[in-house]
C-alpha cells in the first residue's frame, strides 16, 4: 500500500505492532490527513485550543533567576495552560479525530497522570468514555491526579503487570486495543509508539514552536538562540522544536533525565545511554540489556520515567539538528526551587530538567545569548513528592 | 521436503488436522522446559510453537505474560532457549518446530544472525508477534537465507491486499487469529471462521492453522470442520503449567493428557 505520510524518520520510526492493529492505524492517519485540510475541523481545534484550553500561551521574560547579565532567558509557559501542561494540546486535536472516526471511547495510558487528565477533562468536554491505563505504583504516587480524572468521569485501571509504571501501561493500554480498535481509539500520550502517532502528536504541539517565534520576534527581534525542553517520549519538545527545524541557526536541546546519575542503572537516558530497538511500535534508542530485554529507566520525574524516546528526537540526534544533554534528579530538584524563589512560578520536575541545563548553559555563556526554556508543565502535582524529598534531604543532611 | 509439508502430507493420509501446542522455553526453568517438551511430543503433538520469553509482550494475554515472568525470572536468555531447541532437535529429526517471540529480541544480535542461530538450532519457522507484512522484509529476506519459514498472520479484520500479501508470501504455515484481542482463554475464538479460510485458500495462501481463545477438543473439531489445517492452543497449555509449578510430576502427566484430548479432536 502506498502510504501518504512518511512513516520513519531516518531509520527510526515505522509500525512494529500486531498485524490487527494495522488498519486501526491506517484509519487514524486517514482521518488525520483529511483533519489538516478540512477548515472547519481546523477551525474547531483553533477554538477549543484559543477559548477552552487558553492559547496562545505567555512568553515570560525571568526576571531574577539569571546572573550573567549577557543572557536573556525566557519561559515559554506551557504550565499556565489549562490542565497543567502542554498535554491538553494534542490531546484535544486527537479526541476531535476520535469523534471524527465515529469513534465514541479513548483508551489512554498515563504515568505522572498529566496525560490521563488531559485525556479525561477533554473526554468529559466532548462527550466520550475514558479509561485510562496507569501503573500501579503510580496510582499510589500519583494520588491527586487519579482523584483528578475520575472526577472528571474516567476510568482509572490501575496496572500491576512489570514494574508497575509507565511501559507496562503502555502495553496495557495496546493489549485494549487490539480488542476493541472498532470503536476505542488509542489516545497515545507522547511522541512515540507506532506511525502514524509521533507525526500527528508532532502536528499537534507545533503552535508551541509557532507562537514561540512570533512572541520572540515581537518582544526581541530576533529568533532565539537556542529552544531548550525536557525529552521523555518528546512530545513538549517536538512541539517546541517543529517550527525551528528549518532554522539551523536556533539550537535545539532536549534534556534527558540522568536520574541518580548516568553512571548508575537508575536513569532514563535513551539517546545518551540507550541502544537501538524496537519498543511499542517504533525502531528508536531504548534501554535494553545485551539480550533484547527492556531495562527499567528511573527519574524523580515520572513524566520522564520510560525506556525509549520518540523517532524523530532519535533522528535529529543522529543528523545533529538537535542536541540532547542530561540531567540529575538532583539538578532538576535546584532549579526547581529557585524559579519558584526567584521568579514566583512552580515548575513540574519534568520542565525543572530543561530549565536546569538552561541555567548550565546561562553559567557558562561569554557571549550574548538569548534562551528559551519550554516550561511544559505546572508544578502542583510534584508538591507533595518534592516536599518529602527535601524532608528526606534535610534528615540526611 | 520442508518438515511443515511433510506434517501436511502425513495428516492428509491419515485424515487429520494438525494440533500444535505453544509453550514460553525456560518456563519455569530450563530444565523443567525440556521435560514440558517432552510431554507434549509424547501426547500426540502434531508441531511445536516455542515461544521466546520477552520483557513487554503486547500481543498476548495475563496467561503466557505470567509464563515470561517466571522464565526472565529465572534468568531465562534467548540463547538458552535456542539451546533447549537444539536438544530437542536431536531427539526428534521431524517434528516442526515453530518459534513465536517478538521483535527486539530478533534485533539484539542483529536479524541475520538470530536467523542463522535459529536454524541452526534446528528451527523450521519464525513468527514475530510485532511484525506486521509492511515491515516483514528484512526479516523475511533472512529467513529464506537461512532456510527459515517466516509464519505471516492472518488477522479477522485483514484487507484484501493484505489476504493477497498472504496468498504471495506466505511458507509454511498461515496464523489465522480466531478473535480480535490477545491470547488467552477468557475470549474464546469466533467459529466457524469459514469465510477467511475460504478466502486465504483462493489467493493461495499457506494452510491456515487456527489460534487465538483455542482450549478445548470441541474447538479443535470445529476449526478443522471449518477447514483449518489444525488449531494452536497457547494459554490453555501454559496455564497447566502454572496450575502445577509445586508438583512436576503431575503437570507433565497433565500436559501429555491434555495434547491427547485435543490431538483426539483433530480426525476429519
Amino acid at each position: 500500500m502506498s502510504k501518504q505520510l512518511p512513516t520513519k524518520f531516518g531509520e527510526y520510526g515505522g509500525m512494529y505492532v500486531p498485524e490487527l492493529l494495522i488498519p486501526a492505524l491506517d484509519q487514524l492517519e486517514q482521518a488525520f490527513i483529511d483533519a489538516q485540510q478540512d477548515p472547519d475541523f481546523q477551525q474547531e481545534f483553533k477554538s477549543l485550543l484559543n477559548d477552552y484550553a487558553g492559547r496562545p500561551t505567555p512568553l515570560t521574560k525571568t526576571r531574577n533567576l539569571v546572573s550573567n547579565p549577557k543572557v536573556t532567558l525566557y519561559l515559554k509557559r506551557e504550565d499556565l495552560l489549562h490542565g497543567g501542561a502542554h498535554k491538553t494540546n494534542q490531546v484535544l486535536g486527537q479526541a476531535l479525530l476520535t469523534k471524527r472516526m465515529g469513534k465514541t471511547q479513548v483508551i489512554a495510558e498515563t504515568g505522572a497522570g498529566q496525560h490521563g487528565v488531559a485525556t479525561a477533562l477533554a473526554c468529559a468536554l466532548l462527550g466520550l468514555k475514558a479509561r485510562i491505563y496507569m501503573g500501579a505504583k503510580d496510582v499510589e504516587r500519583q494520588a491527586p491526579n487519579v482523584f483528578r480524572m475520575r472526577l472528571m468521569g474516567a476510568e482509572v485501571i490501575p496496572v500491576n503487570a512489570g514494574s508497575g509504571t509507565l511501559k507496562d501501561a503502555v502495553n496495557e493500554a495496546l493489549r485494549d486495543w487490539s480488542a476493541s480498535y472498532q470503536d476505542a481509539h488509542y489516545l497515545l500520550g507522547t511522541a512515540a509508539g507506532p506511525h502514524p502517532f509521533p507525526t500527528i502528536v508532532r502536528e499537534f504541539h507545533k503552535m508551541i514552536s509557532e507562537e514561540i517565534r512570533a512572541q520572540i520576534l515581537e518582544k526581541e527581534g530576533r529568533l532565539p538562540d537556542a529552544v531548550v525542553a525536557c525529552v521523555g517520549g518528546g512530545s513538549n519538545a517536538i512541539g517546541a522544536f517543529a517550527d525551528f527545524i528549518d532554522t539551523p541557526e536556533v539550537k535545539l536541546i532536549g534534556v534527558e533525565p540522568a536520574g541518580k546519575g548516568l553512571h548508575t542503572h537508575e536513569h532514563g537516558a535513551a539517546i545518551a545511554k540507550g541502544t537501538k530497538g524496537i519498543l511499542h511500535g517504533a525502531y528508536c534508542y531504548i534501554m535494553q540489556t545485551p539480550q533484547g530485554q527492556i531495562e527499567e529507566s528511573y527519574s524523580i520525574s515520572a513524566g520522564l520515567d520510560y525506556p525509549a524516546v520518540g523517532p524523530q528526537h532519535a533522528h535529529l540526534h543522529d543528523i545533529g539538528r538537535a542536541t540532547y544533554e542530561s540531567v540529575t534528579d538532583e539538578e532538576a530538584l535546584n532549579a526547581f526551587q529557585l524559579l519558584a524563589r526567584k521568579e514566583g512560578i512552580i515548575p513540574a520536575l519534568e520542565s525543572s530538567h530543561a530549565l536546569a541545563h538552561a541555567l548550565n548553559m546561562a553559567d557558562a555563556a561569554e557571549e550574548e545569548t538569548l534562551i528559551v526554556v519550554n516550561l511544559s508543565g505546572r508544578g502542583d502535582k510534584d508538591l507533595a513528592h518534592v516536599q518529602q524529598f527535601l524532608k528526606g534531604d534535610a534528615h540526611n543532611g | 521436503m520442508d518438515r511443515y509439508t511433510q506434517m501436511f502430507q502425513r495428516l492428509e493420509s491419515e485424515k487429520q488436522g494438525a494440533f500444535v501446542p505453544f509453550v514460553t522455553l525456560g518456563d519455569p526453568d530450563v530444565e523443567t522446559s525440556l521435560a514440558v517438551v517432552e510431554a507434549l511430543v509424547a501426547g500426540g503433538a502434531d508441531a511445536l510453537e516455542l515461544g521466546i520469553p520477552f520483557s513487554d509482550p503486547i500481543a498476548d494475554g495475563p496467561t503466557i505474560q505470567k509464563s515470561a515472568i517466571r522464565a526472565l525470572g529465572k534468568g531465562v536468555t534467548p540463547r538458552d532457549c535456542l539451546a533447549i531447541i537444539h536438544r530437542i532437535r536431536e531427539r526428534h529429526k521431524d517434528i516442526p518446530i515453530g518459534l513465536l517471540l517478538y521483535s527486539n529480541l530478533v534485533l539484539a544480535p542483529g536479524i541475520d544472525e538470530f536467523y542463522r542461530l535459529a536454524a541452526e538450532a534446528g528451527v523450521d519457522s519464525i513468527l514475530i508477534a510485532d511484525v506486521p507484512l509492511r515491515e516483514a522484509e528484512p526479516f523475511m529476506a533472512a529467513a529464506k537465507a537461512h532456510g527459515i519459514e517466516q509464519i505471516l498472520i492472518a488477522p479477522p479484520n485483514a484487507s484484501q491486499a493484505t489476504l493477497q500479501q498472504i496468498g504471495e508470501l506466505s511458507s509454511g504455515y498461515t496464523y489465522l487469529l480466531g478473535r480480535a484481542g490477545v491470547t488467552g482463554t477468557e475470549t474464546a475464538a469466533d467459529m466457524p471462521a469459514t469465510d477467511l479460510i475460504n478466502k486465504l485458500h483462493e489467493v493461495g495462501a499457506a494452510k491456515p492453522i487456527l489460534g487465538f481463545g483455542i482450549s478445548k477438543p470441541e474447538q479443535v473439531k470445529a476449526a478443522i470442520q471449518a477447514g483449518a489445517a489444525g488449531a494452536i492452543a497457547g494459554s490453555a497449555t501454559v496455564k497447566i503449567i502454572e496450575q502445577h509449578l509445586d508438583n512436576k510430576d503431575m503437570m507433565l502427566t497433565r500436559l501429555t493428557e491434555f495434547v491427547a484430548g485435543m490431538k483426539a479432536a483433530t480426525n476429519k
